[in-house]
């Protein structure tokens, strides 16, 4: 999973002053052209630091959002649900490994961004701040979140950095499972019981703010987006993503009569534009900036496992400090 | 650090000695290992992507979790990252002239037009 990963508030603008521009402009041709970048290339500076940021928060992301549905492991609905449950967040976590392995190649280690994580330097996806309260929150972060998902990375997927690109295919299509099992959940409890109707309708009233917050504030045109989309680093604009899912998502939830908590969502028929109420962005770049109902624990969790884990890796890593001597 | 967590097990755990953090050293997190994956007998094995481990026996194990949870597999390899000699992408210059070298190709000996040419003159002699 994933999803308004790649935010820099105030972003400086990118600088390519320093760069060779012969070679510069030969690296932008092969963009134009649809090839892709291979970790032994020449590159910008700024390509390779705007990559490695976004990769990484992307992995972070993985890892982190698995915290919330692997509390519900343990508590749920059925062996068929549990299963599912597992092999996703399985999944998740795989995600997390393949994309550390591709930030890696551009020069920065597994154990610095891991580094940065734990000691909140480096983000990730702000909706895994949010607590999974119910079964039913599992439901909507399976089908909503994950869609959200796809319709980032397939985005991403088309970009110019080919080790990124070759791990997007495979995780869009594990995702394409994940999304499925979700929306199996999804209707199981819309076509439910009333009690499992209003679970399910408590929970996308939660997950709905968190939800439009996804793909992040809508991108001021600069002249860093715009070199940014021209290096093929971002593929689609934040507002371009949005509107995708609401246009793709929305009916599907109004179809079974689950409501959504904004009054002023719709489909303008005239523009085919999505109107919605202005997402509270204030909230936004609060809860990123640490202040997030979750954010403590999530930190704390993974820092437990880290640490907790050390002395395997250790063990791990040195065989030969074998005990020698009988313990008893 | 006590956390009022949803998750029981989460309010169980003494998350406590979590708050301080050590930095993590280098290759704490191993080496990487390139992963090739063989999804028929007979196929090739192609290169799938990367794993950390700390020796090729747990880089295999890492590698079926990683690679062969889903679809068809039937044999995986790994190699050590480092133990890997390529070229480098920016002389690829070197393999340009290969499209060019028709002698290498089957299609480039045209025996049928040759005869054909033969059959048609030696027709034409007899005329």
């Amino acid at each position: 999973m994933y999803g308004n990963a790649y935010i820099e508030k105030d972003a400086k603008p990118i600088s390519v002053e320093n760069e060779d521009e012969e070679k510069l402009a030969a690296f932008e041709a092969r963009i134009t052209r649809g090839e892709k970048i291979e970790p032994d290339d020449w590159m910008p500076a700024e390509y390779r630091k705007q990559l490695t940021r976004m990769i990484e928060q992307h992995a972070h992301s993985e890892i982190m959002g698995a915290l919330p549905e692997g509390t519900w492991i343990t508590r749920a609905p059925s062996f068929k649900r549990k299963l599912a449950l597992v092999a996703k967040v399985q999944d998740e976590v795989g995600h997390g490994h393949l994309l550390y392995s591709a930030a890696e190649t551009l020069g920065k280690t597994r154990e610095a961004m891991i580094g940065d994580l734990l000691t909140g330097k480096s983000k990730y996806s702000n909706i895994f701040n949010y607590p999974a309260k119910s079964w039913a929150d599992i439901a909507v972060i399976g089908f909503l979140v994950d869609a959200g998902a796809i319709i980032n990375q397939l985005a991403n997927a088309k970009g110019s950095y080919g080790p990124y690109c070759r791990a997007l295919e495979r995780i869009c299509y594990e995702e394409s499972f994940h999304l499925k099992q979700g929306y199996d959940a999804f209707v199981a409890l819309a076509t439910g019981t009333p009690a499992q109707r209003e679970m399910l309708q408590d929970a996308v009233n939660r997950w709905w703010p968190p939800m439009m917050h996804f793909f992040g504030p809508p991108d001021k045109l600069s002249v860093h987006t715009e070199r940014l989309m021209r290096w093929k680093v971002k593929m689609a604009s934040n507002e371009d993503m949005r509107q995708e899912f609401l246009e793709q998502y929305v009916p599907k939830i109004w179809e079974l009569g689950i409501t959504l908590p904004d009054p002023k969502l719709k489909k303008n028929e005239a523009t085919g534009i999505w109107e919605y109420t202005e997402p509270d962005w204030d909230e936004f770049f609060r809860v990123i900036n640490g202040d997030g109902p979750c954010n403590a624990e999530r930190m704390a969790v993974r820092r437990y496992a880290e640490q907790h884990g050390h002395w395997v890796r250790e063990a791990l890593r040195s065989p030969s400090h074998a005990q020698e001597v009988p313990y008893a | 650090m006590a956390i009022n967590s949803l998750d029981p097990r989460i309010k169980r755990a003494d998350l406590a000695g979590a708050s301080g953090f050590t930095a993590l050293s280098e290759r704490e997190h191993w080496e990487p290992y390139a992963v090739f994956h063989q999804d028929k007998r007979g196929e090739q094995h192609i290169f799938v992507g990367i794993v950390h481990a700390p020796d090729p026996e747990l880089a295999l194990v890492f590698a079926k979790e990683q690679f062969g949870r889903r679809k068809k597999t039937v044999n995986i390899w790994v190699v050590r990252s480092s133990d890997i000699f390529t070229f480098a992408h920016e002389d690829e210059d070197m393999f340009a002239t290969i499209p060019e070298k028709i002698y290498r190709e089957a299609a480039g000996y045209p025996v049928r037009k040759r005869i054909n040419k033969y059959l048609h003159d030696l027709e034409e002699s007899h005329k």
